[in-house]
């Protein structure tokens, strides 16, 4: 089951160290895959290089593609860390 | 056994285990593997991978104790990104289907991640790129086999080995445990030289790629005088080197005891030896080496320090530490001479085709007039700290000379106006570096009370050569009979006259020349510090008769190497002279 969903970096400092530590966290501790998009770029999200190489700043549209069992779980608690602003707002 | 040639830097010779400092790229050579070599060179990777990811969670650890939080998280994402199935992955890949090395794949890998983030518009992630070079410096150091090399547990003598010295990597460094240095880049007024000059260290620099050849705990032999360093030398060389580093202390202990002896010929003309700088710190150093005065203050540093111009008071400051330190004795200081190889990042990058004949030193300052005057006002309002001399670089044509003189006389007038005490009378004086003004000196000395022979810049304009270009350096010499009738020319226009003339290029600071320069009528000369004692000791066990001979002998030769292979002669035969 696939599961999309798209926010936008609401921290100053986009997606730096930080915020991907806490993103590549959760993201390791689902079942499912997860690819994020942003622009023409694409990363799997278990991949703290290619978030790194994701390039996503503040303001920045972010996709992000569940594939699996926990797929919805998996997309919410990032919805959630996003949205929080990764605790730095 | 390895030997490369760089630049002296700082005299000496010393003789012990290398440390390899991190370089800011490791030069790999582009290498592919026979495909049995696969599997070992994947085992290195993973080595490597793992050993850097051990020392970073060290350095993580550390970071949270001594820094908090924030420098943690940094070396807290080291460690996910070197961990990371995917770097791994793609690392590998190029090692079994390109049949890569290890070093070379890994390398890749982040170069093309590297180029990606140059990219980058956000200013805070494209800094990221320097993390990137950090991971790539550290895991490369695995899978090469160097070790970590770090500067605070140093515990025994080394040699230094680097990219480049930076001013705060040099004052952490333990003076006790470091026996010399050997770096890639820089020349002879680079920081890291007048840095390792200051602390006494011996130096070669511009050694390309010395931290590619040298492995950590290397023997190395730095010969800091001749500009040679030597890898893994064998016993006959190293024992050479050793009785060479006996005679060079006890030279060294000679040499110290000159410096309260007068620099005077055997047939008692007493010789001016002057003082190159370009820090104020050095000024004290001059002294320390027997400089009678600074022939030259170069001020560039001031201004390719730091991103935009330095301000008047910055300015002042730096010309005022340096009076107080020279006392009653004299300064020369010469305005600002950037441009060509010297270019300030508050410079606007006009990118000249032919930088050297371009827009540099003073024409750039008469251009540049609200940047001029401040620098003027700066060294007016010095002035009245001591004997302080002002001189104009790059002069080609009398207008220039007189529009640098009327500049000054304007700053005069705003000083006077806003009553800040100067020195009215403060000598002004030029460089004759251009063979138009060594060939008009006739006219200049009607202009300036002092001329300053910059043989560097007279070399390169009159034999059309650039030093700085491998290719055509080997023409590079300032004993060429054209240069040295030049040198003749301006010595010659200013008998008779109330014009003082020095000589303060390299040449100055070169022993073999000495005779050839006194016999050419120059009694003033200006070197690096670390040369006075060298040239002092030539100065005392000659005559001026004797020079007058060479001199005349020499300009009847029509090649360099005639009269470098005369000069040669002439110094071997002065040695024995000696009376120390």
């Amino acid at each position: 089951m696939a599961v999309e969903r798209e926010v936008v970096i609401p921290n100053k400092e986009g997606l730096h160290f930080r915020p991907i530590m806490q993103f590549v966290d959760i993201a390791q501790r689902f079942q499912s895959g997860l690819t994020v998009h942003c622009a023409d770029r694409a990363a799997d999200g278990r991949s703290p290089m290619e978030m790194l190489m994701l390039v996503a700043t503040h303001g920045a549209r972010v996709r992000m593609v569940a594939n699996g069992a926990d797929a919805e779980q998996l997309v919410d608690a990032l919805v959630n860390l996003v949205q929080s602003g990764f605790g730095e707002m | 056994m390895i030997t490369k040639k760089g630049i002296n830097a700082s005299p000496g010779v010393a003789i012990g285990p290398a440390i390899v400092l991190d370089t800011e790229e490791y030069r790999i050579p582009h290498r592919t593997i026979d495909p049995v070599q696969v599997p070992g060179q994947i085992h290195n990777l993973d080595a490597a991978l793992a050993a850097s990811r051990q020392e970073v969670s060290e350095l993580r650890a550390a970071a949270a104790r001594k820094l908090g939080d924030k420098t943690a998280v940094i070396f807290a994402f080291h460690e996910q990104f070197i961990c990371d199935p995917k770097l791994r992955d793609s690392v590998v890949a190029l090692i079994e289907r390109r049949h890569y090395t290890a070093a070379y794949a890994f390398g890749q890998v982040l170069n093309e991640r590297q180029r990606q983030f140059r990219n980058v518009a956000d200013p805070y992630l494209k800094e990221r790129v320097r993390d990137l070079y950090d991971i790539e410096r550290r895991v490369l150091r695995h899978i090469l086999g160097r070790a970590r090399e770090d500067m605070t547990r140093l515990s025994e003598p080394v040699i230094i080995v680097a990219n480049e010295i930076t001013p705060s990597q040099a004052i952490s460094f333990d003076r006790r445990h470091i026996l010399a240095f050997a770096i890639n880049v820089g020349g002879q007024t680079s920081h890291t030289a007048i840095i390792a000059r200051m602390l006494g260290i011996p130096a070669v620099l511009a050694l390309s790629d010395i931290t590619a050849d040298v492995a950590g705990g290397e023997t190395l032999i730095v010969d800091g005088t001749n500009g040679i360093v030597v890898a893994s030398p064998d016993s006959e060389t190293l024992e050479r080197y050793r009785a060479q580093q006996r005679e060079y202390r006890r030279l060294e202990d000679r040499l110290r005891r000159l410096r309260d002896e007068p620099a005077v010929t055997r047939d008692g003309v007493p010789i001016e030896l002057l003082a190159n700088i370009e820090v104020p710190e050095e000024t004290h150093e001059a002294f320390e080496y027997g400089a009678e005065g600074i022939g030259l203050y170069r001020t560039e540093l001031l201004f390719l320090s730091s991103a935009r111009m330095p301000t008047e008071e910055e300015q002042y400051e730096a010309f005022l530490e340096v009076m107080r330190a020279a006392g009653p004795r004299p300064v020369v200081i010469r305005t600002v001479d950037l441009g060509a190889d010297k270019l300030a990042p508050a410079m606007e990058a006009q990118r000249d085709h032919n930088p050297a004949l371009g827009l540099r030193s003073l024409r750039y300052c008469l251009l540049h007039l609200d940047m001029f005057r401040v620098h003027l006002r700066a060294i007016l309002r010095a002035s009245t700290a001591g004997d302080l001399r002002i001189m104009f670089p790059m002069i080609t044509t009398v207008m220039e000379l007189r529009q640098a003189k009327a500049t000054l006389a304007d700053v005069m007038e705003d000083l006077d106006e806003e009553g800040i005490p100067f020195r009215r009378d403060i000598p002004i004086g030029m460089m004759v570096e251009t063979p138009a003004a060594a060939l008009l000196a006739a006219a200049f000395v009607r202009e300036a009370v002092f001329l300053s022979i910059g043989t560097n810049d007279l070399t390169q304009y009159t034999l059309a050569v650039d030093r700085g270009n491998e290719r055509v350096a080997h023409l590079f010499s300032s004993h060429n009979p054209a240069v040295l009738k030049l040198v003749h020319e301006v010595v010659r226009a200013t008998r008779g006259r109330k014009v003082q003339v020095n000589l303060c290029g390299e040449m100055a600071g070169a022993p073999i020349y000495c005779p050839l320069l006194l016999g050419l009528g120059l009694r003033r000369l200006s070197m690096a510090p670390k040369d006075i004692p060298s040239i002092k000791r030539i100065v005392r066990a000659t005559t001026i008769e004797r020079c007058q001979m060479i001199a005349r002998k020499v300009s009847r030769f029509d090649s360099d190497r005639q009269v470098l292979n005369f000069l040669r002669g002439e110094a071997r035969a002065i040695e024995p002279e000696e009376d120390l």
